[in-house]
């Protein structure tokens, strides 16, 4: 007889856990992301999303990988940084707003009091009472938007607009090995 | 106007060393055209070699002889060792194309010249995947004066290209840098620092140098499919590329 091969499911090579958000970002990373296709099912062989816009996990306990896309545009996003900062070991900041600012940043051509006034007062269509939103509820805007590396410090970084697929999946396939991240020039874009 | 015009045509079978192969050399020729016109590429963003050198990215800087110094201006010597591929220049160009993407607005996804850019199509090359520096995120109001021509001087990079051209060729010298330190900007010569009232036109070799996104024709960005544009076609060192402009 063959000896039983079942293993004790506390045995098993953990698997790694890995939490994702967006915040000044357009969650195309995230889609691009997605666009790995049925190798999702590969990766979560191996991956345990904690959270992430993809699960319902409100709160985010410790991980090994963060992925962050998105400028930093309000004090929330500071916040939900800071906290992924301190939940994760390898922070990844992903896609050209995470690391530059990106488009968004665009705005830091303009005072920000005069586009709140335009888009909430002045603007064709809204209604005489209109005013700009003042609940303490919402996150005040900053003043510029900043690239997560002014705020956090950040391990690794992917750029494009948004990263490939295959750049995610390159990505992630070298972290999850333990090897240092590298893209090569195929993958490399920032548009 | 083109720096090769007063250099004697025949080479002499004099040679230097770039990272261990030989490269021929015409006397009086620089380091990098004579690498460049055989095929091997050092890093540069402000030579062209239809103009006379200028020196100011820093990105062909090598090391010659152990010393080093800029290979769009050192002239080739017989038996020089150059050093260019090496991990520890190749360091130091990643970091000034850091310095030069946070000094600027250098959003690519929305820039026409995305795909079809020298300094990007660099930072590829060198494999830039960040820019680590504190943004500057310049506030320089675009001209849009022209009916044909756009600059975006938050994209500038201050190679002179355009200044070279419009002096060199154009004879119109219609471009200048001014200012100090980070203060440093490219300027317009008219009257009121509008390019609208230059005699500027878009047949100007000035108006299709910038190897970057600062000078734009009007009403024709993003014509060509992605997959097709320059740099998608052939990495910045493939010895076919020529120069963005």
């Amino acid at each position: 007889m063959m000896p039983n091969l079942v293993v004790d499911a506390q045995h098993l090579p953990a698997k790694l856990r890995v939490a994702t958000v967006s915040l000044a970002g357009c969650f195309g990373c995230h889609t691009s992301f997605l666009d790995i296709d049925e190798r999702l099912l590969a990766l979560v062989e191996h991956i345990e999303f904690d959270r992430s816009p993809l699960t319902d996990i409100k709160t985010i306990g410790f991980c090994d990988i963060g992925l962050i896309e998105g400028g930093v545009c309000n004090s929330e996003n500071v916040d939900v940084l800071r906290t992924f900062r301190a939940h994760c070991k390898t922070l990844v900041a992903t896609g050209a707003c995470a690391i530059n600012g990106g488009l968004p940043a665009e705005r830091n051509h303009f005072d920000l009091g005069s586009l709140l006034n335009d888009v909430y007062r002045q603007r064709t269509g809204l209604s005489v009472s209109s005013s700009i939103p003042n609940d303490p509820e919402l996150p005040l805007l900053l003043q510029r938007v900043h690239p997560i590396h002014e705020v956090v410090n950040v391990d690794y970084f992917l750029p494009g607009c948004p990263p490939s697929a295959d750049a995610f999946w390159c990505f992630l396939n070298d972290l999850m090995a333990g090897r240092t991240p590298h893209l090569g020039h195929a993958l490399m874009h920032y548009d | 106007m083109n720096s090769s015009a007063d250099i004697p045509v025949a080479a002499t079978g004099e040679n230097f060393m770039l990272d261990g192969v030989a490269v021929d050399f015409i006397p009086g020729e620089t380091i990098l055209s004579a690498a460049r016109r055989q095929g091997r590429y050092i890093p540069h963003l402000c030579w062209h070699p239809d103009f006379d050198p200028q020196g100011s990215c820093r990105l062909c800087v090598v090391e010659v002889n152990g010393r080093s110094g800029s290979a769009c201006t050192l002239r080739a010597s017989a038996g020089a060792v150059v050093e260019s591929d090496t991990d520890e220049l190749n360091d130091q160009r990643r970091t000034l194309l850091q310095m030069l993407f946070v000094e600027g607005n250098h959003f690519c996804p929305a820039c026409e010249k995305s795909g079809n850019c020298l300094l990007q199509a660099t930072a590829y090359e060198m494999n830039m995947q960040d820019v680590r520096f504190e943004e500057f995120y310049p506030q320089r109001p675009v001209d849009a004066s022209h009916p044909d021509i756009l600059l975006d001087f938050n994209r500038c990079i201050l190679c002179e290209l355009c200044v070279r051209a419009s002096h060199d060729v154009d004879h119109k010298d219609l471009f200048a840098i001014a200012g100090y330190g980070i203060g440093t900007h490219l300027v317009i010569n008219s009257e009121s620092g509008q390019l609208g009232d230059t005699n500027m036109a878009l047949s100007d070799r000035a108006a299709d140098i910038c190897p970057v996104g600062a000078i734009l024709p009007k009403r024709r960005g993003f014509v060509t499919p992605i997959g097709q544009r320059r740099y998608d076609l052939h990495r910045v060192s493939d010895p076919n590329t020529q120069e963005a402009s």
